[in-house]
């Protein structure tokens, strides 16, 4: 049993460290703080959003209106909460209840969360260009302040994913509320035999990713200092990438919240690589794909010589 | 008797009832899957539930289990603790009656969430396991019912459960239901507690069994192996169709006048009359077992000894040369059915014909007519109970699912048959048809192995290798193949080593 849990852990870790090595081998430079901060600036948005990610799929589901909603969450950030900011808190906590209400659809009337959040994907870039039609806001100060800070020694982005992965950690794994989130990935029919109930507990796991999409769409407004109703629509593919690339599968309700962010960071990670290769921007999706694929093969081939 | 309704006689009178159960009938939709009875259970009682597949026994234990509600009558926990049960339309008071009533089940298909620790499990089925160091507390409560009903068990704790075996997950599900807990167990219901465990095991439960209920606890105890009815009940309740036709102390039944009153002739196997095939081996090279044309091949020993992973080998190695464009030399029939047998979307048709749709193809479509033709063909040899094979297979009681696992394999021509303990949760009359069956296929030529977890079934098999360790301790033929001989075989290394 061990062996294959750590391959679990062990194979993102793995990864992040052989990627990590070929940037520093390619260009010295970015091993320091400063370089450290600008490798890793934009992996926290996409740590956010591939923990709210994780969490969907940690209850069987999938989510393909992360990207839309991170990117609604940003206009808001960049506008409303400029603007007016009762208003717009208000309106980043409302987003939260739909996503919590969201989840209570699905699981109520038996919904495939797949088409859902698809449907849902074009309801949030509506509303985002609505609220942003042409590039533009401005983010908060406190919240430019706080994506800026330069503590000592380590750089921000890497504490601020350290952060971010042990407080999801200590939410999914540990807690106990946690249990029965990933207890209705596992086997939903048994918690239902226990009492609980499966709608508000759906609810709650959408409720949470809502939670951690809405500082991903902050924090990201927090570092581009503007926002763009498109601004982040690659994150759907990427937060399903990160969450399988960190050791999670899709059915089963088996994820790790430290690997998803490591997935996250790798992803990253694979961009910044790429273009210190000097390879054109159009073959740098394809190459990214190619990474992926790698890794999860290994995965396979590890997890098959464990048994 | 027969007339529906049940008394609970020689039932320690005058202690009020864990559950009574008052004209409680279920119905679902115009199907009648329990006529509507009383039924009570009482401190210190333990109740054995026996009768064949699809009688209303699972149907009853969801009714005290408070699953559903009934569609007539009630269900009363009358404890100082518990309430009317009929109520609550969404059901959470229902089963909040239930627990805090101290009832708790263990289900025949297993119903732990395989990507949590046991003792996440426990935390879904005990509400108070929250709060700072609650991993503890359910340590200390997993330790405790562990270290009673399984001492000695070794399982990991802190592996997920669907990294366990299914004996060791059936052992998890058992010592949660007696695990300590904020209600403490008055009513366990066990059903088929036993039929992935082996011997020993299985007897470490019965004593355990016996001890609770001396102590006054209750349980409903489920299982079609009688002569775990006779050692573990007090009381036996015959179901037949959906009604309770006989509830009387134990000691007033035989296992004969039990079999008879569950409405089948005792069907004593008849060991003889087989005469074992010669021939090569035709496994072929780089296997442990060998296994001749028409014979039938069993592998027996403990439980965790090595043999479904020898079987699960042998299959793989026969049925994967796929690529070479050869039909596949083995056909595999599951015993976890959920797991790795039916499709649960699809209909009893489809699940017979999924193995055999290469010869059903024409035009580069598959036959309608034909598919039709082969479930109806194996429908009347099998004796599949329903009377729609396109009604979905969940539909299905599990003794008649497993039919059509068997159905599904014997329509192939492959000329081997591996089946994984096949017969678990299957009732005395399927298993007798079953026997027949698979007797009458291996006179035709075909070769079974045949893994099992009861002797009973093993002392069909012309040969039998009997595991030790992960290898093949000893090899057993014809007559030698004896209740006794395979226990001291299976026995035999695991003192001395």
């Amino acid at each position: 049993m061990t062996p294959r849990l750590d391959i679990r852990i062990l194979l993102p870790v793995l990864s992040l460290a052989i990627l990590l090595a070929a940037v520093f081998w390619l260009q010295p430079r970015a091993m320091s703080y400063l370089g450290l901060n600008l490798l890793f600036n934009l992996a926290v948005p996409v740590a956010l959003a591939t923990v709210a990610q994780m969490i969907v799929i940690m209850v069987g589901d999938i989510d393909l209106s992360m990207g839309a909603f991170v990117s609604f969450v940003a206009c808001v950030t960049a506008t409303l909460v400029v603007d007016a900011p009762g208003l717009g808190y208000a309106a980043l906590a409302a987003a939260i209840l739909a996503y919590a209400a969201l989840g209570a659809l699905i699981e109520a009337r038996r919904l495939p969360a797949i088409v859902v959040t698809l449907g849902m994907s074009f309801a949030w870039g509506g509303l985002a260009v609505l609220l942003l039609p042409s590039p533009g806001g401005s983010a908060p100060g406190w919240l430019r302040a706080v994506m800026t800070v330069k503590p000592p020694l380590v750089p921000m982005a890497v504490l601020a994913s350290a952060a971010i992965a042990l407080a999801a950690h200590l939410v999914v794994m540990r807690s106990s509320f946690g249990v029965l989130l990933r207890g209705l990935g596992g086997n939903a029919r048994s918690l239902g035999r226990a009492g609980w109930s499966p709608v508000a507990l759906r609810a709650a796991a959408y409720g949470l990713a809502g939670l951690f999409a809405v500082l991903s769409g902050m924090a990201l407004v927090g570092l581009s200092t503007a926002a763009d109703a498109n601004i982040a629509l690659r994150y759907t593919l990427l937060s399903i990438a990160g969450v399988i690339l960190g050791g999670g599968e899709f059915t089963g309700g088996r994820v790790s919240p430290v690997g998803a962010v490591i997935g996250a960071l790798t992803l990253t990670l694979a961009g910044s690589f790429l273009s210190f290769l000097r390879l054109s921007p159009d073959w740098q999706i394809g190459a990214q794909g190619v990474i992926l694929i790698a890794v999860l093969a290994a995965r396979l081939l590890f997890g098959r010589r464990a048994r | 008797m027969g007339d529906g309704t049940a008394r609970a006689p020689g039932a320690a009178p005058g202690r009020t009832p864990i559950v009574r159960l008052d004209g409680a009938g279920r119905a679902f939709g115009a199907v009648r899957a329990l006529h509507p009875l009383d039924f009570a259970v009482r401190p210190g009682e333990c109740v054995a539930l026996v009768g064949h597949n699809g009688a209303g026994k699972s149907t009853l234990v969801n009714l005290v289990n408070a699953v559903f509600a009934p569609s007539e009558g009630r269900v009363v926990y009358p404890g100082p603790e518990g309430g009317d049960g009929a109520e609550g339309p969404t059901g959470a008071r229902r089963v909040e009656a239930r627990r805090s009533a101290g009832i708790r089940a263990v289900h025949q298909e297993l119903s732990l969430a395989p990507n949590l620790t046991l003792l996440e499990n426990l935390r879904i089925a005990q509400r108070d396991l929250t709060g700072r160091g609650w991993r503890k507390r359910a340590a200390d409560r997993m330790r405790g019912a562990f270290d009673a009903i399984f001492p000695g068990h070794g399982i990991a704790t802190r592996a997920p459960v669907g990294d366990l075996t299914l004996a060791e997950r059936q052992m998890v599900e058992i010592a949660m239901g007696f695990a300590e807990g904020a209600e403490p167990a008055r009513l366990v219901i066990l059903d088929e507690p036993t039929s992935s465990l082996d011997a020993s095991i299985a007897a470490q439960l019965v004593a355990h069994v016996r001890a609770f209920c001396a102590a006054g606890g209750s349980v409903i105890f489920i299982s079609h192996m009688m002569a775990e009815v006779f050692a573990i009940a007090d009381r036996i309740a015959v179901m037949k169709d959906g009604r309770i036709t006989e509830d009387r102390p134990a000691r007033a039944f035989t296992q004969d006048s039990l079999v008879a009153a569950m409405g089948h002739v005792a069907t004593e196997v008849a060991a003889t009359a087989r005469v074992a095939p010669e021939g090569p081996d035709i496994l072929g090279p780089g296997h442990d077992l060998s296994a001749r044309a028409g014979e039938i091949v069993g592998l027996a020993g403990l439980a965790g000894h090595g043999q479904a992973a020898a079987l699960s080998r042998l299959y793989l190695s026969l049925a994967s040369d796929w690529g070479r464009g050869r039909a596949p030399r083995a056909v595999f029939v599951a015993g976890d059915r959920a797991r790795d047998g039916i499709f649960p979307l699809w209909s009893i048709r489809r699940n017979v014909s999924a193995a055999r749709l290469g010869g059903l193809v024409r035009r580069g479509t598959i036959d309608r007519g034909a598919e039709a033709a082969l479930a109806q063909d194996w429908q009347a040899r099998i004796g599949i109970r329903t009377g729609d094979l396109s009604a979905p297979i969940l539909s299905l009681s599990g003794g008649n699912q497993q039919k059509v696992l068997f159905a599904r394999a014997l329509a192939t021509e492959a000329p081997i048959v591996v089946m994984d303990d096949p017969m678990r949760g299957v009732d005395v009359g399927t298993k007798a048809q079953v026997y027949e069956i698979i007797r009458a296929e291996a006179e035709a030529g075909r070769t079974f192995v045949w893994y099992s977890t009861e002797t009973d079934e093993i002392r069909l098999c012309d040969r039998v290798f009997v595991y030790r360790n992960g290898r093949i301790g000893t090899e057993l033929a014809g007559d030698a193949i004896t209740e006794e001989a395979i226990v001291a075989n299976s026995f035999e290394m695991a003192a001395t080593a």
